[in-house]
């Protein structure tokens, strides 16, 4: 039994320590928001928060989240009202839309310890994310749009 | 398990469209059926838009929806000529209903930059009927004349006295007249909704927050997971396995035997790729005939096919003869990898196979290939078969196949339970139907003046024509304009042009990629004119308008970019500049790219692309953002083909696995792009992939102005930039 915390709610899993805390989330809580891209590390797709921290759930053990706070695209926002969100919205960046709730929880991370970032440091947390279909910019205008309106 | 809320929507919606009682147009019309069936020469009456009691419009979308924008497009399209609320545009997907295949021969499939231009008319038609039939309705309900009245958000006004009636409220009495036989569309004038920037997309508030469901996401009661071990070897197949120690992992359920190789079910992904490396040791393959190919070999044959002529696909003039009488002659060698799709998600397909029925949840392109496929896998008649579509994380011609739906239909078939297959990132691009290794030879010719009198270009590769329709190629006499295209149509006024084709595949699988022949052609056509107008003594920029005087559509979309850019503006100091044009799809895309080059001496030189810049006529606009959004993501998936990655094979399998070695362009490469749409009344072109076709040439052009190096490979490595 694995006991996680997810967007402040507790779920008992029966499952294997090891199990990646990506499949934890998506196969066995059900939480398909957070998604699957590559599983080594190299997309971020699967990124998600624990303790505010951003990580990529796809290597990282479910037993190491265990007494962590865990938050997924769905916990972000009651509403989908992160001023992310919000910008995301106005620059209108997702085209397939697959690559975006890693994208929006690594740009969350990064606004929430640099309020106002500045494109160099917006590359540094953001390299990380591959989007295929090329959203790159519209990105960086939706960060510093999310960061002038904080 | 959780319930994924896009899909659920939808299935609410199937019930209320059901028992709801609405007006349904659509099936409208034998004149207006006739006029439609002229153009793509089919009967079969389609269904577009019905309009509730409670005012929704509920737009019925056969094209899918995998980021280029079709979900907001085609009820756009509709509801401007219905006058809608667009605050109360619904829309449903479709599945595999022959109905709707009218504007692909027949076929539902979202591919070819197509959409848009094969169904504005019939939608706008659509909307234009409703909307006629629903003046008639509040005509006859107030006992005025038709001409007295109009229509503006979802409401019909008389307009001497001011009443109005809410369409939701005339759909009983609408549905009691007649469809009328004829209608007349607006002019671009009196446009409401196309062309304007501020609608905006209905599938982004569903794609910020985790709600959209993507084929990954689907979920069924009693589910299981699988994944499918394939032959790392093209062609190869399971000789012998023994699933013990796979069955043995902790929630796998099964191995079974399908049509690729075995699929290992289980409870989870996690469990079934568990038991997939498990398996992995304990089968044996019979590795087939392409068991020691690589891509030294197969560069070697295709070098082998080209030294004799092709078919012609284009031929003005006398190229051969000019070419042997003129002052100066060259020829270059040109050659493009295999390439991978890479869709951000995987391939993945849900199937719940049943005695008497078959259902389908998938990421798809094609709502009839898939059909096809699961009636073939299921061993069901057509009419038990249920193609359900979801978003799609990404498209780009890969999902036009249906490798993943036979999987999934054969393993729950074979279990008895709905199964949900899902591939790794290494199957999907080990496993992938490559954009095609090809080959070119180019020779060009110049007059005294340095003017191109000249041009040839042959061309090897596999022939898509020949693999999706059989025999073809025989009627076209060897031709396959796929392959050609951004070749046989180039647009320069030379007076001798040869465009040869020639057919050739060494094994490994190929598949439409993002802009398909023209990805190659943009790139090497593009490129070797550079090179051509350097030999003469030419500025590329300039003897391309002059060679465009014939194409002034051409030339005007060239001369936009390259204003826009700042052409006749000093070179920053150490950078470079490229310009390329390209007509593919129905668009003309031209782009100017800025780079500078690090270190070119060095192993570890690298292209830095500083700014992009677009100039694109698609004819007139639908929703521009989606034009803009369409270029910049098609320019970032041809900078990844110029400058990242590439499929590449050694023992006949692909070397690369996951995105550490066929790496992406990421933020910190992403260059500015701007964009800028040429306002035109033609008709509307295609903007999903011309703008990936015109990247590369761009690219190459900057790059061989920042080194003296002109690029003949793909991707651009260290070594081709030494000076
Ligand atoms: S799925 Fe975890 S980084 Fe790609
Ligand atoms: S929006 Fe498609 S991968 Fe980023």
């Amino acid at each position: 039994m694995v006991s996680l915390t997810v967007n402040e709610r507790r779920y008992d899993l029966d499952i294997e320590p090891e199990m990646p805390l990506l499949w934890a989330i998506r196969d066995v809580i059900g939480l398909t928001g957070t998604k699957f891209g590559c599983g080594i590390a190299q997309c971020g797709a699967c990124t998600v928060h624990l303790d505010g921290v951003p990580i990529r759930s796809c290597t990282t053990p479910a037993s190491r989240a265990v007494g962590r706070r865990i938050t997924t695209i769905e916990g972000l926002s009651p509403d989908g009202t992160h001023p992310l969100q919000v910008a995301w919205v106005a620059e209108q960046v997702p085209q397939c839309g697959y690559c975006q709730s890693g994208q929006l929880m690594s740009a969350a991370a990064l606004l929430a310890r640099t309020p106002r970032p500045n494109d160099q440091e917006i590359d540094a947390a953001m390299t990380g994310n591959v989007c295929r279909c090329g959203t790159y910019q519209r990105i960086r205008r939706a960060i510093h749009r999310a960061a002038e309106g904080a | 398990m959780t319930r994924t809320p896009t899909l659920d929507r939808r299935a609410f919606l199937t019930v209320t469209a059901a028992a709801g009682g609405g007006l349904l147009v659509g099936n409208y019309l034998g004149p207006l059926q006739a006029s439609l069936a002229a153009a793509d020469g089919s009967f079969e009456p389609n269904i577009w838009v019905r309009i509730d009691a409670d005012d929704t419009v509920r737009v019925m979308l056969t094209q899918l929806e995998m980021g280029q924008g079709v979900m907001t497009a085609m009820p756009m399209l509709v509801g401007e000529e219905l006058d809608v609320d667009w605050s109360r545009i619904a829309t449903e997907w479709v599945g595999a209903d022959s109905r709707y295949g009218a504007g692909f021969g027949g076929q539902q499939i979202t591919a070819g930059s197509n959409s848009i231009r094969a169904y504005w008319r019939p939608l706008r038609e659509a909307g234009a009927a409703a909307r006629q039939v629903l003046v008639a309705a509040a005509a006859a309900e107030w006992g005025v004349a038709v001409e007295d009245c109009s229509t503006d958000k979802g409401r019909v006004q008389h307009d001497p006295t001011g009443r109005s009636l809410r369409y939701g409220a005339l759909v009983d009495r609408a549905s009691r007249l007649p469809v009328p036989a004829e209608v007349t569309l607006k002019e671009p004038g009196s446009f409401k909704l196309l062309g304007r920037d501020e609608v905006e997309r209905l599938d982004i508030p569903e794609k910020v927050d985790g709600r959209a469901g993507f084929g990954i996401d689907v979920q069924r009661p009693g589910m299981l997971v699988a994944r499918v071990l394939r032959c790392p070897v093209f062609g190869g197949k399971v000789a012998k396995y023994d699933a013990t120690r796979a069955t043995a992992v902790n929630g796998v359920r099964d191995v079974v035997p399908v049509s690729a190789g075995l699929a290992v079910v289980a409870d989870n992904y996690w469990a079934a790729s568990r038991g997939l490396q498990a398996l992995a040791d304990d089968v044996t393959w019979d590795e087939g005939p392409l068991a020691d190919l690589t891509t030294a070999e197969i560069s070697r044959r295709f070098r082998e096919k080209a030294e004799q002529p092709g078919a012609p696909a284009r031929n003005d003039g006398d190229a051969d003869a000019a070419l042997a009488g003129a002052a100066t002659t060259f020829e270059r060698v040109f050659e493009v990898p295999y390439l991978a799709h890479a869709t951000m998600e995987p391939m993945n397909c849900t199937a719940h196979v049943q005695a008497d029925r078959c259902d389908v949840w998938l990421p798809t392109q094609g709502q009839t290939a898939t059909h096809g496929a699961a009636v073939a896998a299921s061993g069901l008649a057509p009419d038990q078969v249920f193609v359900h579509p979801t978003y799609m994380g990404g498209g780009f011609g890969r999902r036009g196949e249906v490798d993943f739906v036979t999987d999934a239909v054969e393993a729950s078939k074979a279990v008895g339970r709905p199964v949900k297959v899902v591939w790794s990132r290494e199957d999907d691009m080990q496993h992938d139907y490559y954009r095609p290794y090809t080959y070119v030879r180019m020779w060009a010719a110049l007059d005294a003046d340095g003017t191109p009198v000249a041009w040839k270009q042959r061309l090897v590769q596999p022939s898509l024509l020949e693999r999706t329709r059989p025999g073809a190629l025989a009627a076209t006499r060897g031709i396959d304009f796929i392959s050609v295209d951004g070749a046989a149509n180039l647009p320069y006024d030379i007076p001798n042009v040869r465009v040869e084709y020639t057919e050739f595949d060494p094994g490994i699988p190929f598949g439409f990629w993002r802009s398909v022949g023209a990805s190659v052609n943009g790139y090497v056509v593009e490129a070797f004119f550079d090179e051509v107008a350097a030999a003469g003594g030419h500025d590329p920029y300039e003897l391309r308008r002059r060679l465009l005087r014939n194409h002034p559509r051409h030339k005007a979309v060239l001369e936009l970019a390259a204003d826009k850019h700042g052409w006749s503006t000093p070179v920053p100091e150490g950078r470079a500049r490229g310009i390329s044009i390209l007509e593919c799809f129905g668009t003309i895309v031209a782009i100017a790219a800025e780079v500078s080059v690090s270190a070119p001496a060095d192993a570890d030189a690298a292209v830095h692309v500083h700014r992009m810049t677009c100039a694109v006529d698609a004819g007139w606009t639908v929703h521009p953002d989606t034009i803009r959004g369409q270029m910049e993501g098609g320019m970032i998936y041809g900078l990844t083909a110029a400058l990242k990655s590439e499929i590449t094979i050694q023992k006949g399998r692909v070397a690369q696995s996951n995105f550490h070695d066929y790496p992406m362009v990421r933020m910190n490469e992403a260059p500015e792009i701007a964009v800028h749409i040429v306002p035109s009344t033609e008709n509307p072109g295609g903007v999903g992939e011309p703008s990936t076709a015109v990247l590369p040439g761009a690219l190459a052009n900057a790059v061989a102005a920042a080194t003296g190096k002109r690029i003949y490979r793909m991707p651009i490595r260290p070594e081709m930039l030494r000076a």
